[in-house]
């Protein structure tokens, strides 16, 4: 047993590291003010990630999310724990910067999971947006009203989709549309849309209490028409299988989002212990009851932290080894989300009015805390998730 | 190198072939430990060593005088939950005996002593073995924290207070063999792996509101070649029936040490206290009046041990017997919630119970992996202070928490004594406190 990262990582992780240190955390609060704006910092950067992930197989942001082949019997740190270990430590940077850089979107996690070689290849180059969430539904996306209509070699696309992270930026979005509105979620497929397909129409983009730096768009289509070849997947609805091929995408995908908690989380307790420099004296050995009250906040943020980084890593690590992890993804989502956010409001209240000031990153990091305990499924929809599997309930019996 | 390895791997199976031949076997079982004990005993003898009963145990330089460590392990640089084979062979064997324990907990609990069957299985399986070195008479070659972590973690699975109380001796062995000095080791290390092993507990605890194992009342004052030693600790397991203590006091120069202080010797008086939980511990009160011991009944001799660090190892214990006792709240309340009807439907179809059961669930791993860690980090000679601290704030908290939850979600059946989550909350509430005991 060991709990230690391997030293095979530290390379990736100290490219982060610079990346976070002297590309993003210089620019944080210039794109946390202007909302909207792209940062154009990043597409050097992207360039050079994209060079990068040709040679590794992808390390960096969604696009890794595709299975290794493991033998039998040999464990395995692989590609999963890279990208849960880069994300981290680009998000001690920057989360809102690392959710914006180009190439590295939710849709390619979701090509890289169900699309057929020739869509892969076909894909490679995009940086796909991911359109799930719909104005009246939102966790529950099997209730998604969008429709697609087989028309020739095309399907026709009618609907709004809301939270589209990157959707003005990108240059193809992963739409989810029904089939047939009757069946349920089996008749539901994803569609690669690129960007300038008449019928598809950027209405707004949002204005958010964090994660600025990260555009969320509105897209409505009208009569959008997509070549058949654009269907991710098999077009066949297999009411057996079905929504298992989409759902997919978020096992993997889960532990990323619980790693950018673990990066918001690290930057902040560190930054806390810099201002609290004269407050604190930490041991690790007196009693937490022994001593102050602000040194045993530090103590719980840490634990708390590293309990979150740790199930974070098991789960990347179960995926890496081809065993399922659709329980742990949602374990380590969960403790990762709600323990963040908790810990960065508790840092501004500790740090008090510096702490609430634009002179220091902690008030934004709290902003953007709080939409990591909800993007890629609530805490709620976490611990629904977690209650079924362990009780052994399907969701008609516990709701 | 990987030959080398492989020839170490080889060596720990056949040893292990053998530790299970000897459970298996009842003649095997008496011929194969006579040998063991046959060579602790010629090991001994050509040593010149005897234990003798006196009341105040002498530990002479024998021999090289070099104590026997067990190496760190070394793990490959590889992120890998896994327990490898000999530790699962381990695990099942300590489960089935922890569904015993779990069978007799209730009633052991109102009796306030473990049961004459649970004790002579728990000395069948011999865990001593798989702690003491290969030159002191057992099996080992390498640390194995991660092993003692799952032994108490699976014991406390059947019941926290047992395996608290149980693995209080196996902890004192754990203490020898890390910090012992080569004649403490060559004679009180054989009595373990012998038939009757001796009962003996470790006493940090001092009856103080707030209590600190860093600030110890009770002294230890240098007289010639003795210690005298005076002052007072509480909740020591078998305080009135173990043979000898492993008692932490505080030495002139303000360091804190720990020393071998027989039961037996003059100005030691022991009385029961008993307390909310941990009934089978039969907890107890030591009063040290001017104890006199040689000068080399300090654990490690003259050097004495790294303090702190041993606190560090009786934390990694008690975050096991947490992680241990909540997975059982957690599996028994996964059962009620899913059996009792209200509205005419299970009460876990409700989300106000299922989340309370989900919560449980993920501080339950986050506790279990922030101790692996730790643990691991031990056994593999790393530092560890920050993760075992860590850790046991974490289960501190997350344990309580997981107890009184598991009451709660039982609602009036969990308030009395024919289910067992009262009985959990009880003795969960000593993790925070209890520093005695366990040394993994």
């Amino acid at each position: 047993m060991n709990l230690e990262i391997p030293k095979k990582f530290k390379g990736i992780q100290g490219f982060a590291l610079t990346a976070a240190q002297s590309l993003f955390r210089p620019i944080s609060r210039k794109y946390d003010l202007a909302e909207h704006e792209y940062p154009k910092e990043l597409d050097l950067f992207a360039a050079g990630l994209n060079g990068m992930n040709e040679g590794s197989g992808g390390a960096v942001g969604g696009a890794s999310s595709k299975k290794e082949d493991v033998q039998s019997g040999e464990v395995k740190n692989g590609g999963n724990m890279a990208n849960c270990i880069n994300i981290q430590t680009m998000c001690y940077g920057d989360v809102g910067l690392l959710l914006t850089i180009p190439g590295q979107g939710l849709g390619n996690a979701a090509i890289s999971a169900v699309a057929n070689p020739e869509q892969l290849k076909r894909f490679s180059k995009s940086w796909a947006a991911m359109a799930i969430t719909e104005p009246n539904c939102g966790s529950d996306s099997s209730a998604i009203t969008t429709t697609a209509v087989k028309d020739g070699d095309h399907y026709i696309l009618n609907g709004e989709k809301i939270f589209v992270t990157s959707g003005e930026r990108c240059d193809c979005v992963v739409v989810w549309a029904t089939l047939d509105k009757a069946i349920g979620k089996a008749a539901i497929k994803s569609f690669v849309v690129e960007k300038g397909t008449p019928g598809m129409e950027i209405a707004r983009l949002e204005k958010k209490l964090g994660i600025k730096a990260s555009d969320t768009a509105a897209i409505v289509f009208t009569d959008c028409r997509v070549p058949a070849e654009n269907l991710l997947g098999s077009p066949e609805i297999d009411v057996k299988k079905g929504f298992g091929g989409v759902m997919e995408t978020f096992d993997n995908t889960r532990p990323f989002v619980a790693s950018m908690a673990n990066g918001v989380a690290e930057a902040t307790i560190e930054r806390t212990k810099e201002l609290l420099e004269d407050s604190i004296n930490l041991d690790y050995a007196t009693p937490i009851n022994n001593v102050k009250a602000v040194e045993a906040e530090i103590y719980r943020m840490e634990a708390e932290h590293e309990a979150a980084r740790l199930l974070t890593l098991k789960a990347a690590w179960l995926a890496d080894n081809r065993i399922p992890n659709s329980l742990e993804a949602s374990v380590c989502k969960a403790k990762a989300g709600r323990i963040t956010n908790n810990l960065t409001l508790k840092a501004v209240e500790l740090c008090s009015s510096l702490g609430y000031s634009y002179q220091e990153l902690l008030e934004k990091w709290a902003r953007d805390s709080k939409i990591l305990d909800i993007f890629e499924g609530t805490q709620q929809i976490q611990q629904l998730i977690i209650a079924r599997r362990i009780l052994g309930k399907s969701s008609a019996e516990l709701k | 190198m990987s030959k080398k390895k492989e020839a170490k791997k080889t060596d720990f199976s056949s040893y292990f072939e053998f530790y299970n031949n000897l459970l298996d076997s009842k003649i095997g079982k008496t011929l194969q430990l006579r040998k063991l004990s046959e060579k602790i005993v010629y090991e001994g003898a050509k040593n010149g060593v005897k234990a003798g009963a006196a009341a105040t145990k002498v530990f002479q330089t024998f021999g090289s005088g070099k104590a026997k460590r067990l190496e760190p392990k070394k793990a490959k640089d590889l992120f890998d939950l896994n327990y490898n084979e000999e530790q699962l062979m381990i695990q099942e064997s300590i489960k089935q005996l922890a569904d015993k324990i779990r069978i007799h907990a209730e009633k052991d609990d109102y009796n306030g002593k473990i049961s004459e069957e649970i004790l002579r299985e728990y000395n069948e399986l011999q865990l001593a073995f798989m702690q003491i070195p290969e030159e002191l008479g057992g099996i080992m070659k390498e640390k194995s924290t991660t092993t003692q972590m799952m032994m108490v973690e699976t014991l406390a699975y059947g019941d926290l207070s047992q395996a608290f109380a149980l693995f209080s001796a196996n902890s004192v062995i754990n203490a020898i063999v890390q910090w012992g000095t080569d004649s403490q080791q060559q004679i009180l290390l054989k009595d373990f792996v012998e038939d009757n092993a001796p009962k003996a507990s470790i006493a940090i605890n001092e009856p103080t509101a707030l209590f600190s194992p860093q600030t110890l009342k009770t002294k230890a004052n240098k007289d010639g070649n003795q210690y005298i030693i005076t002052g007072e600790k509480n909740m020591v397991t078998f305080a009135e029936s173990a043979q000898y203590f492993l008692v932490a006091a505080q030495t002139e120069g303000g360091k804190n040490q720990l020393f071998f202080i027989d039961r037996t010797a003059d100005g030691v008086s022991t009385s029961a206290d008993v307390s909310m939980g941990l009934k089978t511990a039969e907890l107890g009160k030591i009063v040290l009046d001017n104890v006199r011991i040689d000068e080399s009944a300090m654990l490690g001799g003259s050097k004495g041990v790294n303090y702190q660090e041993f606190i560090n190892y009786s934390k990694l214990g008690w975050c096991s017997l947490a992680v241990g006792c909540s997975q059982a709240v957690l599996d028994y309340v996964i059962t009620y919630a899913n059996d009792r009807y209200a509205f005419g439907e299970p009460i876990s179809n409700r989300q106000a119970v299922a989340f309370m059961i989900a919560d449980i669930k993920i501080e339950l791993d986050s506790m279990r992996i922030l101790t692996q860690r730790a643990v691991a980090r031990a056994e593999q000679g790393l530092e560890f202070q920050k993760e075992a601290y860590l850790a046991h704030v974490l289960c501190s908290d997350k344990s309580m928490q997981i107890g009184t939850n598991g009451v709660q979600l039982l609602g009036g059946h969990g308030f009395i004594k024919d289910f067992p989550v009262e009985r959990w909350y009880r003795d969960l509430r000593a993790v925070a406190i209890c520093h005695n005991g366990l040394h993994l």
